[in-house]
């Protein structure tokens, strides 16, 4: 049995919410230079630059790479023996609340969603996930999410007779209806399976695997490189100004389903595919 | 190539606008965002002024974020424009002739941008910290509460923009597609 503060969980979540809103992940980092290697138009290659520039630029001065500092999306991961003094939920709330003030992060939460829409100051709630593992070890991964993405993002319950090629046309239907509003290049997650609920989360995830891993059975890993490869043929491009990348990753994450179902969730993110995480 | 512009932008350098053209702007522009969007519509609808004077000026999608001591301005790229079409027809009918932000136009708000003279600008999402270096100062001019909503207005120096909708309805986000895809199929 391991046990951990609550002021260990806060200071660690205010760090990772402020490094989060800084550092571009390596990855991106990369696919943004490969990208840029790739395209032909001046202005495509131009915004890529930018890009590359701007996150620099953020990491030189600790300055948020984007203003949508994001709604701090946290997974947790919790070993069974891990025995965490006080409120866990209450410790990673005010971690983000403190991360946001110290960090000068914007803060974008409003309180009820129609009618009173008042900000709540402070970017609290967060929204957290919880999975049990067995171990004792307390893994949080803080991936800010910002909502110019985020609203464009889709899910859909096809049926099984839709088949793969149903999965693909919803996938460049959203890619499509996405465009420019979802700043691309785009870093794009695609969960099947599991149940309404469950193939979003699937979809989350997979856009928050690292760039370059696949799938492990080849069937989806093959899916993985199609999918992507039709999307850099849509010409919407860097910003939408037209051109060759138009995203820069697309992962797939599965989950069994029932038998009468074949959920298909797409997660969008614009390149500030941020997520920082610690083990404890 | 890199054209140059400075507020007032009136109807005669809207007019000279392309899609496709790339600019610098210079002078005093203003933020605005959803909250900010309706409640200067609902002002208008009471017959009541707005915070500023829109005529001649360009708004600025934008939240920024807080500045840190020192600094003027925090981080500070477009928001997705689309949210502000049902309110940008009336502002451009008071004069706006400038709207910075990212994304789809609907098709009311190309028509008014016709009728009215307006451009859209687009910004690049996701450069904030890049972008944020252009601004000289900032001051909140009107509805505080809203935080990062607030009009601000800005003084900013060769901010980088594109145009992508201009005043004649030419679209870049259709015009961009339409050449890449042109390009790639003659290359086959």
């Amino acid at each position: 049995m391991k046990t951990i503060s609550q002021k260990t969980i806060i200071q660690e979540v205010k760090r990772l919410c402020q490094e989060a809103n800084y550092e571009l992940p390596q990855d991106v980092y990369q696919a943004l230079r490969q990208a840029y290697d790739l395209e032909d138009s001046s202005l495509s290659k131009q915004t890529l630059e930018v890009l590359n520039k701007n996150a620099r630029i953020a990491k030189e001065t600790s300055s948020p790479i984007c203003q949508d500092t994001g709604m701090a999306c946290v997974f947790v991961e919790i070993g069974q023996d891990v025995h965490v003094e006080g409120s866990l939920s209450e410790a990673i709330q005010e971690g983000v609340r403190q991360g946001y003030e110290a960090g000068y992060l914007r803060k974008s939460v409003v309180t009820d969603p129609m009618f009173d829409r008042i900000n709540t100051k402070d970017n609290t709630p967060a929204i957290i996930n919880y999975d049990i593992v067995e171990g004792e070890q307390l893994k949080i991964i803080v991936a800010p999410k910002g909502f110019g993405s985020e609203n464009m993002s889709q899910v859909k319950m096809l049926k099984p007779s839709d088949g793969v090629e149903g999965v693909k046309d919803f996938v460049l239907k959203v890619i499509h209806d996405a465009g420019p509003n979802a700043c691309p290049p785009m870093v794009i997650g695609v969960g099947i399976g599991g149940s309404f609920d469950r193939v979003t989360l699937l979809a989350k995830k997979a856009m928050l695997r690292e760039i370059g891993s696949h799938h492990p059975d080849p069937r989806y890993h093959d899916l993985e490189d199609e999918l992507l490869e039709k999307i850099n043929q849509t010409g919407i491009g860097p910003a939408g100004y037209g051109g060759k990348t138009t995203a820069l990753s697309l992962n797939i994450e599965t989950f069994p389903t029932h038998i009468a179902g074949m959920p298909v969730a797409v997660s969008i993110c614009c390149h500030v595919a941020r997520h920082k995480e610690v083990i404890l | 190539m890199m054209k140059t512009i400075t507020t007032p932008f009136t109807k005669e350098d809207a007019l000279k606008l392309k899609a496709g053209d790339q600019v610098l702007l210079s002078g005093t522009i203003y933020t605005g965002r959803d909250a900010a969007h309706k409640r200067m519509v609902a002002l208008i609808q009471e017959g009541k002024p707005l915070p500023f004077d829109v005529e001649n000026q360009i708004i600025y999608y934008v939240g920024p974020t807080p500045a840190k001591p020192g600094h003027v301005f925090g981080s500070g790229g477009p928001t997705t424009s689309g949210r502000m079409d049902a309110y940008a027809p009336t502002m451009l009918s008071l004069g706006l002739r400038g709207m910075i932000g990212k994304g789809y136009r609907n098709e009311n708000v190309k028509k008014a941008m016709i009728e009215y003279s307006g451009v859209y600008f687009g910004a690049i999402g996701g450069a904030g910290a890049y972008i944020g270096q252009c601004v000289q100062s900032c001051e909140v001019i009107a509805f505080d509460d809203l935080g990062p909503e607030a009009i601000r207005r800005l003084v900013v120096k060769d901010f980088p923009l594109t145009v992508i909708i201009d005043a004649y309805g030419n679209d870049l986000y259709e015009i961009g597609r339409k050449a890449y895809l042109e390009e790639k199929n003659n290359g086959k």
